[in-house]
């Protein structure tokens, strides 16, 4: 009933700035909607533009079937909470939460007994006489979320839920904030500018730059298949490695190691053709010793992440057509191996692998580097090259966000 | 100046940690300033000491001394027929100045810094030149002149509206000031739940910047309180005076003044400010605010 | 985290639009027109008419062009305001408030507890007190006979307000105006910080060579601002007629002073708007100056 639907939407500013750019968008029902993107691209100006709270300069935006995009705020039945909350100082929490339904003009003793039961369903009983200023930043948040809910809109607005959090408090409030939106079932959109936290909490995400969005998609396919370097790029704790390649054959020249061409790609690029090799540090098998179909180089940063370590190669470019695997370099500790590559400004580039724990290299030691069958991309002029194009049907309830 | 200056002349001492001489300028430097601290106190403290003594003093001179306690001088202001109904007039033209101020600059100030008015840049620098540069005494020519036609002679309406106008732009400034660190996001927010410009104002609005209210009252009320050229322009009779025009009148019309009745007004009269202020800076911190007086 | 926001100046947050934001400005404007604007124009055009509080010119008031203008720069009266105006800016506000606020705040700088509040009080005290109030005490304080600083020094019938009626009020003006700085210096001391200081002391630096290398530096905006403001006040107070009302003979007969008596007690209503504005054009060209200065001083923040 309450799906969210934008055609063309558009919003310049007097000055000339183009917030939004002919922007297409389906939300569905029921959904968890992240906004993901840089700072400037326009999420939080899309945001507001649902919400009313800046005016469409074109195009439409739909709640269910009610044209709202000439509606005032007020009237679109949508609760926003704001990343400062804008709980406000001068009223205890009972009164903010009833606030909505004193404009509502419900009656002051429903209003004090639905403030009473929201506040309970969050945990916020103890509480209600409380003024903001005397709360924790968890419990503003979630005296926030109960002032929205409790005038039972259509669709929640959320900006930058989780960033006035400290880091600790952030993971909890994830955690509360997905199972919430679980059990209330309401459209809910949030911007964010942390591709973790919209892996995390989203059913799917919109990851948008400069106005437009990039892709739309379940966590999962976002994380494993970008649709386009940026997108690549911006997902990911650790970004995609983007290397240079070449078609040869059915196979791809990946510095100097031959791989084989995606499955997508096949028959899709032509012979010399000069694309990008898109493949995550956490689809790389890292070995110390040679293996066939793998990139090699030296070892040039170890960074602990945990349980896992981030490793980084520097991979010799494409000059030569032949590999440098030379027997014994590994066990030396000499650099002798990848010296050679290392003497050629040419293209050396850097790949990061991510290296389960105990099998941490030391900078220094060549390393070899196999992609994970069917988890390595093309990318062509930015775009991912791909058999079908890029699904962009509404897919609600998708499987859970992967960890980046 | 002299504490801070004094114990550094004898820089002649090598410089550098040269273990006594340090110590010795250290002390010395102490010395300078306590007693130039103590200077300043006496300074400005000696002034006031006769307002603390005369009117408790039995036979009040113009000297400062130690009093024989007596509370009978202020008897004399019931005597005066003037002096507690002047202190009514102050009371009748502060409130009336401050509350005008307050409700027209909180309007305006709102308006400037919430909505795109046009031309509001030269507005905001037209009004920043004015209030600095007209002043009362540099217009009380027209001012008298304009009174004059308005028939506001002799008007507390008059004076109240005069002064209202002089204290409007900086007290915009100081609104203004407030409304833009006020986030946005509560109006918002209270927009998105539906309520009306006008609800916003009453809900959110004013409460959230109430502070910022209160100080421009304070400041608007501790204005028109000292205010002495304004009244004395346009007031004619005593009977409408403030006091600060009868406090001028007192010593300076009709031969010997009775201290009695001066050192109790004087003392009434300053009463309230020095009570505001203790309140204002111990409620909210003094905060300092560009030229909060005058 | 609102960049797209921040592009759009003055979000309308509340909806209250244009009409009615208009509507909001009205009133302060009006007032503001009427009785500052207004004021200030008639200023213009009365300089030029030898308009009279009575007789003659009162009901028929004509236009004399420059007539004002060249009387008053040719008056004796006149150029000795005008540099009595001169002496007491600079006495009372550039070194007496300017300078003494300063050391205060120095001197004051890095104390806390009772020392502190009490100077801090009794400067601020001597700042709110009502004018015609602290203009009595000083009268008082000054008093030839019975005042309390002869008392104090042991010279009865020594006569400061008589004989030396400028420095009177200077120092009066001092006394009452300090407090403005002191809060400025002391709230501009408040932001140069201790480390500075302290490697400035690490190095070897006087108290004095501390001032001139880190701590004016620093400050130079709040002193310039600092100097613009006393200075545009002082030049307009109007208190020093409280104590000496421009006497005797005129030797303390400030502008303000001059202009009070030669239009409203003289009636020379005409005249006295001539001055005012020769007054209205010092005080423009002291806050061209200053507004030049903060917007100088808000780009680079």
């Amino acid at each position: 009933m309450s799906a969210i639907t934008m055609r063309e939407l558009t919003k310049v500013y007097p000055n000339g700035v183009r917030a939004l750019d002919a922007l297409d968008l389906e939300i569905a029902d029921g959904e968890f909607f992240a906004l993901l993107g840089p700072s400037g691209c326009g999420k939080t100006t899309l945001l507001r533009t649902i919400a009313g709270l800046e005016v469409a300069s074109g195009g439409s935006v739909h709640i269910g079937e009610r044209n709202v995009t000439n509606l005032p705020p007020g009237k679109r039945d949508v609760a926003m909470v704001f990343q400062d909350y804008a709980l406000f100082p001068h009223m205890t929490v009972q009164e903010n939460i009833a606030y909505p339904l004193r404009i509502k003009k419900v009656d002051r003793r429903a209003r004090a007994d639905k403030a009473a039961e929201t506040a309970d369903e969050l945990g916020l009983s103890a509480l209600l006489q409380r003024r903001p200023g005397q709360l924790s930043g968890g419990q503003q948040q979630r005296v926030a979320l109960a002032r929205a809910m409790a005038c039972h809109p259509q669709v929640f607005l959320l900006d930058e839920p989780l960033s006035n959090l400290d880091a600790r408090l952030r993971l909890e409030a994830r955690t509360f904030l997905k199972r919430l939106q679980r059990e209330l079932g309401v459209t809910t959109v949030f911007v964010t500018h942390d591709q973790a936290e919209a892996l995390a909490l989203a059913d799917r995400i919109a990851v948008m730059e400069g106005g437009r969005i990039r892709q739309v998609g379940t966590p999962t396919e976002v994380f494993r298949r970008p649709a386009n370097t940026f997108v690549a790029g911006f997902i990911g704790s650790t970004p995609m490695n983007l290397v240079d390649a070449r078609v040869d054959g059915d196979e791809l020249v990946v510095g100097r190691a031959r791989l084989p061409l995606p499955e997508d790609a096949r028959g899709q690029v032509g012979g010399g053709e000069r694309l990008v090799y898109g493949v995550r540090p956490e689809y790389l098998d890292y070995s110390p010793t040679p293996v066939p179909g793998a990139l090699s180089g030296q070892v040039v940063v170890v960074e602990n992440l945990g349980s896992v370590s981030l490793v980084s190669l520097d991979v010799p470019g494409d000059d030569a057509a032949e590999a440098p695997g030379d027997a014994g370099s590994t066990g030396d500790a000499g650099t002798t191996g990848a010296g050679g590559a290392a003497g050629d400004a040419g293209g050396r580039t850097s790949v990061q692998v991510v290296v389960a724990e105990g099998g941490e290299p030391t900078p220094g030691d060549t390393g070899w580097v196999v992609p994970r069958p069917g988890r390595s991309l093309l990318y062509r002029d930015g775009d991912l090259v791909t058999v079908a194009e890029a699904a962009s049907v509404p897919a609600p309830r998708a499987g859970a966000g992967v960890q980046g | 100046m002299t504490a801070t200056t004094a114990p550094s002349a004898p820089t002649t001492a090598p410089p550098g940690p040269t273990g006594p001489t340090v110590a010795v300028r250290h002390v010395l430097a102490q010395i300078g300033r306590y007693t130039f601290l103590c200077a300043v106190l006496g300074f400005f403290a000696l002034p006031l000491l006769w307002l603390a003594t005369a009117p408790f003093d039995d036979t009040p001179t113009v000297t400062a001394s130690l009093p024989q306690f007596t509370l009978d001088n202020f008897r004399a202001l019931l005597d005066n027929p003037y002096a507690l109904s002047s202190l009514l007039n102050s009371v009748y033209l502060a409130g009336g100045t401050a509350a005008l101020v307050v409700v027209f600059a909180a309007l305006a100030a709102y308006a400037l810094s919430r909505v795109r008015v046009p031309g509001r840049d030269a507005l905001l620098y037209g009004l920043l030149l004015l209030s600095s540069i007209v002043t009362g005494t540099a217009t009380m020519v027209p001012l008298f002149e304009l009174a004059f036609r308005l028939n506001l002679i002799d008007s507390r309406l008059g004076v109240i509206l005069i002064l209202s106008g002089g204290l409007l732009p900086a007290a915009i400034f100081i609104l203004k000031d407030f409304m833009d660190s006020t986030p946005t996001s509560y109006e918002e927010s209270a927009r998105v739940f539906g309520a009306s410009p006008l609800q916003i104002m009453r809900h959110i609005v004013v409460p959230v910047v109430r502070p910022g209210l209160a100080t421009v009252g304070v400041w608007a009320v501790a204005n028109v309180w000292g205010n002495f050229l304004v009244p004395f322009l346009l007031l004619r009779g005593p009977e409408k005076a403030p006091a600060a025009v009868i406090m001028y009148t007192l010593y300076t019309e009709g031969g010997q003044a009775d201290l009695r009745l001066l050192s109790t007004f004087s003392l009434l009269y300053s009463l309230p400010v020095a009570l505001m202020f203790v309140f204002v800076s111990s409620r909210y911190g003094f905060r300092f605010h560009g030229g909060i007086k005058r | 985290m609102r960049p797209a926001t921040g592009a759009s100046p003055a979000p309308d947050a509340a909806g209250l639009g244009r009409a009615r934001a208009t509507g909001f400005l009205v009133p302060a404007m009006v007032l503001i027109l009427v009785f500052l604007v207004v004021p200030a124009a008639w200023t213009i055009y009365l300089g030029v008419t030898n308009y009279r509080l009575t007789g003659l010119a009162a009901a028929n008031p004509e236009i004399v062009g420059l007539d004002n203008y060249t009387q008053a720069l040719g008056d004796e009266r006149f150029r000795t305001s005008l540099l009595l105006t001169l002496q007491f800016v600079l006495g009372s506000a550039v070194i007496g408030q300017a300078g003494l606020g300063f050391a205060i705040a120095f001197a004051l700088r890095d104390r806390r507890g009772p020392l502190r509040r009490l100077v801090e009080g009794f400067v601020l005290l001597s700042w709110i007190l009502p004018s015609s109030v602290v203009a009595f005490l000083w009268i008082a304080l000054l008093d030839r006979d019975a005042g309390t600083l002869n008392a104090l020094l042991g010279i009865p019938g020594m006569a400061w307000l008589l004989d030396y009626p400028m420095l009177s009020i200077i120092i009066f003006n001092t006394w009452r105006g300090t407090a403005f700085s002191m809060m400025l210096y002391a709230a501009a001391l408040e932001n140069v910080p201790r480390s500075h200081l302290e490697t400035a002391r690490l190095a070897g630096a006087s108290t004095w060579q501390q001032l001139r290398d880190v701590v004016f530096p620093r400050i130079r905006g709040h002193v310039l601002t600092n100097l613009l403001l006393i200075s545009l006040w002082t030049f307009n107070d109007f208190a020093p007629f409280l104590i000496t009302a421009g006497g005797p003979e005129q030797r303390s007969e400030i502008l303000p002073v001059y202009v009070y008596k030669v239009a409203l007690s003289g009636g020379e209503l005409g005249f006295g708007a001539a001055i005012s504005f020769i007054m209205l054009l010092i005080n423009l060209v002291i806050a061209l100056v200053y507004l030049r200065m903060l917007g100088r001083r808000k780009e680079p923040a």
